[in-house]
């Protein structure tokens, strides 16, 4: 029997080969399932920095990897390192070599409040303050340490180094829908044909006291801090804004003929993926969400899926009151009546908004969704609101047969991006 | 390999440029004034934020591109740099608001961060001194301070965003990251998608804005900022000139788009292009072995054909970084020849990072285009001698990372 190697438009069939993913639920794939289906939250107080006085006071931190450095950029490559690694590992591609390129989702890093003091103390006797305090002392003392760590191209290099993967690393950002993004640039590398296999990471540490600040100017971030596991309620009636969180995945993507001829174990299909921008406004989707239905039927028309057989969809699912609702309208327009029937969980109801790292998360836990034949749960689903009458898998997880899946993402800035998986290559 | 179906590959023309610099607005003031007999006198100050130069914003007037007031208050100047400049690129190539082809356009951005808030910052750090809780300091002063909407004006892809919503540009929007580098991506990713058919027609570039002392610190904390001949005594240098002293980069304002378009694509609307670009290379290693650098940028030569295409001149990125900018001079003197006419723009425009690539690119098609080229920014550059047929455009990123496109006649 011949194999076939092509999907329906000709193009090399891509599948994942490996994957890892860190989250507050844990660290690597079997301790972030195992809690993801027993529906264990993530989300605590903030133990990290002191919250006094703040609007909202928890997220979803990552305490338990041991970053160079406590700090954005430090937290954010140890994660991404360690999903890396896993992801590396279990594709039996760990030797320093990958052959192919790496798109890395980079995090939003910059200098930080402790670097300031820092180097401020180091010029004490300064006749002048602020940024000239900072620019008097770097003057006179080099701080390869710190420079390094902000510079925003640092974390794909130093991963590329590392694992040896080839050319130039490719470090992107989409908002919150960067961790697709990473995905869909290797799927796109793929399809033309500059390689055989890429590397696509997203990872984010970027809980800080001023990011928590700048999300709450913005009004964005839920308030509930008084039982900080309940606080995510995608769909929810009573749902007030998402839970920041720090995460990370990697996921390895080869053609299926590459990863055939080396006999690589094939964990699920990439199908497709579809991208449309949004002008609206800066944070809000369209009123009549013309761009994300476009996203989503692109999406499917790239899978090649006709019928809008969909067996579940992953959804973006923040719990602000404004996505939930307009999720649920724009996929309405997609999928007509059958939406109320199609299984929708939303992982953010556990593990937080992972923020630039969260479509590639939530792609490695659709594909255990598919492998493992169970549907992680949406959490903290007390008080349905009954403008969205969808079947968000309250509450406990459900064992199902799913082949394919759908996963949202969307971003501020107009971004939406999503990704169609497959379960099986035919 | 049966997955190589795309390798016909199609031309890509540059048919929009949109170029902002110290020197003024438009593509075509910026070639008139940097193709003169005589370089300009390069627009620095070396004042404000002493003893370090900056190239700053020319005067613009926002509204003549965004025109809402509403749109030019939800960002600070990286942001309005860029999507000025994005509707400059738009409206060179005949496209701006047509929303036919605007809806159906890719985008691609070289960001940064964007500008923090000076003065709030400058307040902490002041009340910080001799402070024992600042952690509380912190919380307070920026719960208080901070200009709700000023996160929008900082995320690296919201010159993108702000591009999609002002413009209408909304095919598909992608931002890269990474310093010089991010601009090398964006373009190679551009071409490599027209290439492969994946994309006809598309808008990319980036800005820069270096008149904060914000921009400078990330960098001047690797030494990278060029300060004085002698480090700290202040004054202005050519890029060359640096290299016999202490070297550094001097960050530039610049905006710099590009609509790039597949060739039966813009034929079909009657579109003439600038040039075409022929290729993109890049490649990344460890700078600690220069020998293994050379190799490095000799590879990227080779592999765009720069040689075989007759590039006798060269659109150099060069930051001014000691090391690496006289080692980027040697290896495109042993590769092309001892006469090659190198023209590093960062003594012009200055250094403006994700913009760097874009804006050679630009200088570059704007050449090629003219039939002519610049006149040496300083001495130690040798003259150009007829019509260039092509160009290559260098950016070896002062940290990792290394880019070079070549460019021809259309």
């Amino acid at each position: 029997m011949t194999k076939t190697y092509t999907d329906h438009k000709g193009r090399p069939i891509i599948v994942v080969s490996g994957y890892g993913v860190v989250t507050s639920l844990g660290r690597g794939v079997k301790d972030n399932w195992t809690a993801l289906i027993a529906g264990k939250s993530g989300i605590t107080k903030v133990n990290r920095f002191s919250t006094e006085g703040l609007r909202t006071v928890i997220a979803g931190t990552v305490n338990f990897m041991q970053p160079e450095e406590v700090s954005a950029p430090g937290i954010s490559f140890a994660m991404a390192d360690a999903t890396t690694q896993e992801a590396l590992t279990m594709a039996d591609f760990d030797n320093g070599s990958f052959p192919g390129p790496l798109y890395f989702a980079a995090p939003p890093v910059e200098l930080e409040w402790q670097h300031r003091f820092a180097i401020m103390d180091d010029n004490k006797d300064s006749d002048v303050a602020g940024y000239d305090a900072l620019l008097a002392a770097a003057r006179v003392k080099k701080y390869q340490k710190t420079h390094d760590l902000v510079q925003l191209g640092t974390i794909a290099f130093r991963l590329a180094e590392k694992y040896g993967t080839k050319g130039l690393p490719i470090s992107l950002s989409t908002a919150c829908a960067s961790g697709a993004t990473a995905l869909q640039q290797g799927i796109e590398a793929i399809r033309r044909g500059d390689t055989q296999a890429a590397l696509c990471v997203a990872s984010d540490g970027s809980v800080t006291a001023e990011g928590l600040i700048r999300f709450s100017l913005l009004s964005a971030l839920t308030t509930a801090n008084e039982t900080p596991s309940k606080a995510s309620k995608p769909f929810s009636k009573d749902r007030d804004g998402f839970v920041m969180a720090e995460g990370s995945a990697a996921l390895v993507l080869e053609t299926l003929e590459h990863a055939t001829a080396r006999g690589a174990n094939i964990l699920g299909v990439i199908r497709g993926v579809g991208e449309k921008a949004d002008s609206f406004h800066r944070t809000r989707t369209s009123p009549d969400g013309a761009p994300v239905i476009e996203a989503v039927q692109a999406g499917l028309e790239d899978a090649g899926i006709t019928d809008n057989s969909v067996d579940y969809i992953n959804a973006h699912g923040t719990s602000t009151p404004e996505n939930d609702r307009m999720e649920y309208n724009n996929l309405k327009a997609v999928f007509g009546e059958k939406i109320h029937s199609i299984p929708i969980s939303s992982n953010k109801s556990m593990i937080g908004h992972t923020l630039t790292a969260g479509g590639a998360v939530e792609a490695v836990f659709s594909l255990l969704t598919m492998r493992e034949g169970v549907i992680p749960p949406t959490i903290n689903y007390e008080n349905p609101d009954p403008e969205i009458p969808l079947d968000v898998v309250p509450n406990v997880k459900r064992d199902a047969d799913v082949a394919t899946v759908l996963s949202n993402s969307f971003g501020f800035g107009g971004q939406n991006a999503c990704l169609v998986f497959g379960r099986d290559v035919a | 390999m049966t997955t190589d179906n795309s390798r016909m590959q199609r031309e890509v023309w540059i048919t929009g440029i949109g170029f902002v610099s110290c020197l003024g607005e438009g593509a075509d003031l910026n070639w008139q004034k940097l193709s003169a007999d005589k370089a300009p006198e390069p627009v620095i100050d070396c004042d404000k934020i002493a003893p370090y130069c900056i190239h700053p914003i020319p005067e613009l007037d926002w509204s003549t591109q965004i025109p809402r007031r509403g749109d030019v208050r939800q960002m600070e100047n990286w942001q309005r740099l860029g999507t000025y400049t994005a509707g400059l690129a738009l409206e060179d190539a005949g496209i701006k608001d047509n929303m036919g082809l605007c809806s159906t356009m890719d985008l691609v951005v070289a960001a940064g961060g964007g500008e923090r808030d000076i003065e709030t910052d400058n307040n902490i750090m002041a009340l910080a001194i001799g402070n024992n809780d600042r952690e509380h300091l912190v919380l307070e002063r920026l719960s208080n301070d901070l200009r709700p909407t000023l996160f929008l004006a900082q995320l690296s892809n919201l010159l993108a965003g702000n591009i999609s919503i002002v413009h209408k540009v909304t095919g598909s929007s992608r931002t890269y990251m990474g310093e010089e580098t991010a601009g090398v991506t964006a373009i190679e990713n551009a071409v490599s998608r027209i290439q492969a058919g994946q994309s006809t027609h598309l808008l990319v570039g980036g800005s820069y804005h270096a008149d904060r002392p914000d921009a400078i610190v990330p960098h001047e904390l690797g030494h990278f900022i060029f300060s004085g001949m002698k480090k700290g005594e202040g004054g202005f240098a050519g890029v060359n000139e640096r290299q016999s002293g202490d070297g550094g980069m001097a960050l530039g304002s610049v905006g710099a788009f590009l609509v790039l378009e597949d060739a039966e694509h813009a034929r079909a609307r009657g579109a003439t292009p600038y040039a075409k670009l022929s290729g993109v290379a890049s490649d990344l290693g460890s700078r600690s072995d220069d020998e293994a650098t050379k190799a490095r940028l000799t590879d990227i030569i080779a592999k765009l054909g720069a040689k075989e295409a007759g590039a006798d001149r060269v659109i150099s990125g060069a930051s001014g970084v000691c090391g690496i900018t006289d080692l980027e001079f040697d290896v495109l003197r042993e590769t092309l020849g001892n006469d090659i006419a190198i023209r590093a723009h960062g003594t012009q425009i200055g250094q403006p990072l994700e913009a760097n690539f874009p804006a050679g690119v630009a200088l570059a098609a704007l050449a090629l285009k003219n039939d002519g080229f610049y006149p040496p920014f300083e001495e130690v550059e040798k003259p150009a001698g007829s019509p260039p047929s092509s160009i290559l455009v260098t950016t070896i990123s002062h940290g990792p990372g290394e880019g070079m496109a070549l460019l021809e006649k259309a």
